[in-house]
């Protein structure tokens, strides 16, 4: 069976099936039990209330609220707008993803355990305690300051660097890229962990050194792995850097977040249009790179 | 018999391809810099500085009274929650949208084969219904859940609500999309013999289709539902309950240290959610 397409906001990658296996009927009686006590819990504290979702009331609500927006507003100071925070929201995915880019490339080589203190490269080493325990030091600084990156959602660093130099888009690209930054740093350790360990022996067989095995017989490899999980980070930054304006880091959510305060409806349209065909000429070329990549 | 290909004179058209695509690069690069408002120079302006001690010494040491965790409890359930029925919804949006949007059977494959047989009408029909399915799974996915959040907090009020309901929907668009991939992936030789001893529609999707994708179909929520305590953990930053409703607070009052309190419980809710989440997909 293929494996699902690669998801669109979270952080990692998705799992491809599970094993197959049977179980007794009470214990499946059992965890279902179990599952229905977790959902009524979760209804009751999620103040849900699909009966008044459901009800005459708030539908009609809903449908008002829908035929409010319509039409969109393509007044040409409008669409001027929308345009320019469309170009602002893909200049901040850009620049954000770049400077992931360069955050992951500038740790992981520490945060992969071959390439610092185990495997091959170190098989030669005599087994000496101190020297294996002073590898360990930046490796775990290294995976430590990447989780750290990656645990602050986007919007909570995003809030952060608003505090730290203002509002504007400069936020917006610290904040994608410091996010990002560790994920791709953890897909990359990743990608860099599970290298073939033919090249590398053979590398080392000819006398190369550690820093030519790595630009020769590990780069090589993963490569176009990095550019491919770059370019699925780039398409889940461009969605996240056009909300990101909610919070006052600028592009297209810095919009929507005026208009829907102000309730232009209209307005929020074609913001929402906006967003749209950006995502989705985002999706396009980066499929394209994909494919030219690998 | 010619002396070399012509490849190795001028470049291919790959060569050419590499040369554009740097100079596009360069120049997008230029132009977001510019557009980005880059200005590295912030963090060692005066101001620049200023905050950033501000912020540091604020934020350390975290705030760990009983008091404050005790007031973080309940939001941070409310997380929880919101992501369980969010996921919830988003599945019941997701599974019948998603069987419409499947080509093999919506319109095509050995189920229909033999029905849409020169019966053009029926074909088109079909055919509406499936691109549309797929239309409203593609606008429930693009717009982020983010802007969702907003228009039901406009819509149905503040609080968790809003906050499923987003989630409900963005996720029901994407669980859409890789549900009917998945069950585009699915081996028809089953589906074959099934129909080969004469059974009818109904039970070839309950008996050859479904228990074919129902692991990857699993897996994939329970990953899904990962995401969404992430999201829903945020989501409070437009008004959708949840810690995000919190960190907002701390954050307006420059309280920073609990800023980090919140983050902390961040940080163990969603590895909590990790690892049950794993555990229940290793039962499988």
């Amino acid at each position: 069976m293929s494996r699902p397409a690669l998801p669109q906001t979270c952080d990692a990658i998705p799992p491809t099936g599970a094993g197959a296996g049977s179980r007794s009927n009470w214990k499946n009686a059992g965890w279902g039990l179990l599952f229905l006590a977790f959902f009524i819990w979760s209804y009751r504290g999620a103040e849900i209330d699909l009966s008044q979702l459901f009800s005459r009331d708030s539908f009609t609500q809903i449908l008002f609220y829908m035929m409010k927006l319509v039409p969109p507003d393509f007044s040409p100071n409008v669409l001027h707008e929308a345009v320019k925070g469309t170009l602002e929201t893909f200049a901040i995915s850009f620049m954000g993803t770049l400077l992931a880019v360069a955050i992951a490339l500038s740790v992981v080589f520490f945060a992969a355990r071959n390439l610092i203190f185990s495997g091959l490269l170190y098989e030669m080493e005599p087994k000496q305690g101190w020297r294996r325990r002073a590898r360990m030091v930046p490796y775990l600084a290294a995976k430590s300051l990447l989780n750290i990156l990656r645990t602050v959602p986007e919007m909570v660093w995003a809030l952060i660097f608003v505090f730290l130099v203002g509002l504007g888009p400069f936020p917006g690209v610290l904040a994608l890229g410091v996010h990002t930054g560790g994920v791709l740093g953890k897909l990359f350790g990743e990608v860099l962990e599970n290298v073939d360990p033919q090249p590398i022996e053979s590398l080392q067989a000819t006398g190369a050194n550690r820093l030519q095995i790595l630009f020769y017989a590990i780069l090589p490899q993963v490569l176009p792995q990095f550019i491919s999980y770059t370019l699925y980070r780039w398409e889940v930054n461009i969605r996240m850097a056009a909300v990101l304006g909610l919070v006052g880091a600028g592009g297209l959510g810095q919009r929507i977040h005026i208009a829907i305060s102000l309730f232009l409806e209209n307005q929020l349209l074609t913001l929402i249009i906006a967003i749209y065909i950006l995502v989705t000429i985002v999706d396009y070329v980066s499929a394209f790179l994909r494919r030219k990549a690998i | 018999m010619k002396p070399s290909s012509p490849s190795l004179i001028r470049p291919s058209a790959k060569a050419y391809f590499s040369y554009l695509f740097a100079g596009l690069f360069i120049l997008v690069f230029l132009d977001s810099w510019k557009r980005a408002e880059i200005a590295p120079q912030l963090f060692f302006s005066p101001r620049g500085r200023a905050s950033l001690l501000k912020f540091f010494s604020a934020m350390i040491p975290p705030d760990l009274t009983w008091n404050f965790l005790s007031l973080m409890l309940r939001p941070a359930l409310e997380t929880i929650q919101i992501s369980v029925w969010g996921t919830l919804i988003a599945v019941m949006i997701g599974f019948p949208l998603g069987l419409l949007g499947t080509h093999t059977l919506a319109v095509r494959g050995i189920l229909n084969d033999a029905e849409l047989q020169g019966a053009p009408l029926r074909r088109s029909l079909r055919y509406g219904v499936y691109f549309m399915a797929r239309a409203v799974l593609s606008l429930f996915r693009s717009i982020p859940e983010f802007v969702w959040a907003l228009m039901f907090v406009r819509a149905v009020g503040l609080g968790p609500f809003p906050g499923v309901l987003a989630i409900g929907v963005a996720y029901g668009g994407m669980l859409g999309k890789v549900y009917s991939e998945i069950f585009e992936a699915v081996n028809d030789r089953p589906l074959e013999a099934l129909q080969s001893t004469g059974a009818n529609k109904l039970q070839i999707f309950f008996y050859g289709w479904f228990p074919q994708a129902l692991p990857n179909f699993v897996s994939y929520t329970l990953y899904r539902w990962e995401c969404a305590v992430r999201a829903s953990a945020i989501l409070g930053l437009v008004g959708a309950g949840g810690l995000g409703q919190q960190i907002e607070i701390s954050m307006r009052m420059f309280n920073f240290n609990e800023v980090l309190t919140i983050l902390m419980i961040l940080f163990l809710m969603v590895a909590g959610v990790d690892f049950l989440s794993a555990k229940v997909r290793a039962l499988l």
